[in-house]
């Protein structure tokens, strides 16, 4: 998941990504510009990445979704017990009153819990 | 320094988790390395500041602090004040997270401390592996309704007891036994106990419903934490209002028949005000006499517990209500309650104003809590086919009732628990119900430490408190 350029390898969404100007994936400040499957681009900025505390926050450049302000993070953290891994993804954002919900809804379960559902499998492999 | 962190995921809802971690002392019912626990001066056990102080199985004794608590972040942060192990600086957190994917809880436990130099090796598996992972364990098998080792044994109890009758400086604040739970049985860990002037009576003696030495008291709130019965689990939230006494305790194992769980809406100190009197309201006016719109309802004592939960309830049923109290202040507060009329009577005489009131109809129906003084106006007051209710004896018992053959009136000398015998739930449900709608209210203006339950009482003998009164354990 360190690597800000992966999400075609392990989300059901991403058709293909980049990160611009060449830059590396872990350097602050890089921008990964990705296509969705069904068209869409989205521009993200990698704001932090720890791998102290197995995490990474970004936020949106330009995108489709009509959403401003927008900064996700993302951390892992160890379950001992079994040797799991507990991971959490959640975002703030600024959008219309009337889409909150429907961009709540399809972020939180369209976006982070399909996420999450794909990398369960890939990790099976 | 060492830090030691452990993690685990419990297949429950983090409210369920919660509702038992968040409790300080709860540690002695599931952690199956705690034995006896308590928290000291008598403080609840979510109060930052308050010291639990117990003894592990094996022998070893520690004192613990609480300096933090977040039921918005699920944290609870504490340290070790004293312990019978060499450890320094010991802080520690307990912090769980909602797993959204599946409605489970993530539960994360660490801390900080200093031991002696060589022995970091050797506390770090006794706190990561026997505290934190045993921790782990035995909280499942306590949420899964399976008895953890601790539970086995007789939990420590701390409750209010009658050593007599007399005074309130019979009652004592002491170490009492809690049964384990036998089958059909919850244990409750207590969160608010409810005061009643019954529970005076039963103290002086006047009502023998106990025999001394024996814990006061018959309403209370608080937190399943062993359940031996069907419907009930760890966490969830109950109330009660029963007989015998007892509920002066922090600790308190029921018959799950006495129990009812309580709807999010119901806070624990409201549940444990509105229980017993909520329930004789509910009772005397739909079971006993179903008051109907344009009844002429009398009752008695409209500025007390009971008498205000009548009158707002009678009101909202279309009854024209009239009070008797004895000033003018009570009159005001029972006119604010939906007492239509206050009759200000200092020696029981309110019949012939009654009369004048009603154009010589009397009252439909009587709710009479005074008893012998107030037996003769009762009889005038009531209207022809009226109906007598008397659920209470402040001025003393009755000798002998009347003949009621020249009203053709009916009497009837009802009894809460044979009500709540076979309609419990649907009673308590009701209660809920209209304190949701707002049909009915009640307000705790007065709460004191469960150990100074004596205070309570000389204050409500004063009559120097006005509204509902709790403990807190």
């Amino acid at each position: 998941m360190r690597d800000f350029n992966g999400l075609p390898k392990w989300t059901p969404f991403v058709a293909e990504s980049r990160i611009e100007n060449g830059m590396p994936a872990d350097r602050i400040g890089c921008v990964r510009n990705f296509r969705l499957k069904d068209g869409g681009v989205i521009r993200e900025q990698l704001l932090t990445l720890s791998d102290y505390d197995y995490q990474c926050s970004y936020s949106i450049l330009e995108s489709p979704m009509g959403v401003e302000n927008y900064v996700a993070t993302l951390k892992l953290t160890p379950v001992t017990d079994g040797n799991k891994t507990f991971a959490e993804w959640w975002a703030e954002f600024d959008c219309a009153p009337e889409k909150e919900r429907q961009l709540a809804q399809g972020i939180g379960q369209g976006v982070f819990q399909a996420a999450f559902d794909s990398l369960k499998n890939h990790l099976r492999k | 320094m060492i830090r030691v962190r452990r993690s685990a995921v419990i297949d429950a809802p983090i409210d369920r988790v919660w509702a038992v971690l968040r409790d300080f002392n709860s540690h002695s019912a599931w952690h199956p390395a705690v034995g006896d626990s308590r928290i000291e001066r008598g403080e609840p056990a979510d109060q930052v500041g308050c010291v639990r102080n117990f003894f592990l199985k094996d022998g070893n004794h520690i004192r613990e602090q609480l300096l933090a608590l977040s039921d918005r972040d699920y944290i609870s942060t504490y340290s070790i004040l004293d312990a019978t192990l060499p450890m320094r600086n010991y802080v520690a957190t307990v912090q769980l997270k909602r797993i959204t994917d599946g409605d489970r809880t993530f539960w994360h436990w660490e801390s900080t401390f200093d031991v002696p130099k060589g022995r970091e090796r050797e506390f770090e598996q006794l706190v990561g592996g026997g505290v934190y992972e045993g921790g782990f364990a035995g909280l499942r098998s306590y949420l899964n309704g399976g008895r953890s080792s601790a539970a086995v044994n007789a939990v420590e109890s701390q409750g209010v007891v009658a050593t007599g009758f007399g005074g309130p400086e019979v009652l004592q604040f002491r170490r009492v036994e809690s049964e384990r739970t036998r089958s059909g049985e919850v244990r409750l860990r207590q969160t608010a106990v409810g005061v009643n002037y019954i529970d005076i009576y039963i103290r002086k003696g006047l009502y023998k419903m106990i025999e001394p030495p024996a814990p006061l008291g018959m309403e209370a709130a608080g937190v399943v934490v062993e359940s031996n019965a069907p419907g009930f689990r760890p966490g969830d939230r109950v109330a009660y209002a029963c007989t015998p006494p007892g509920a002066y305790v922090t600790m308190r194992t029921l018959p799950a028949g006495q129990l009812v769980l309580l709807p999010e809406y119901i806070n624990d100190e409201t549940a444990a005000a509105v229980m017993l009197k909520g329930m004789t309201a509910e009772y005397l006016l739909h079971r006993t006499h179903r008051v109907r719109p344009g009844d002429v309802v009398l009752v008695h004592a409209a500025a007390g517990g009971v008498g205000l939960l009548l009158c707002q309830w009678a009101k909202a049923l279309g009854a024209r209500v009239i009070g008797t109290v004895s000033s003018e202040a009570k009159a005001e507060l029972a006119r604010a309650n939906g007492c239509d009329h206050a009759i200000i009577s200092r020696d029981y005489k309110f019949a012939s104003q009654l009369e004048t009131l009603t154009a010589g109809r009397g009252a439909d129906v009587i709710y009479d809590g005074l008893g012998r003084e107030a037996a003769k106006e009762n009889l005038e007051a009531l209207a022809l086919r009226g109906h007598w209710v008397s659920y209470g004896q402040a001025s003393g018992a009755h000798d002998a009732f009347p003949d009621l053959t020249h009203k053709s009136g009916t009497l009837s000398r009802p009894v809460l628990f044979h009500y709540t015998a076979e309609h419990l739930q649907e009673m308590a449900g009701n209660v809920f119900s209209a304190l949701r709608e707002k049909t009915i209210h009640v307000e705790v203006r007065h709460r004191y430490p469960l150990a100074a339950a004596a205070d309570a009482h000389r204050d409500l003998e004063a009559r120097r408190t006005s509204g509902q009164i709790v403990l807190l354990p």
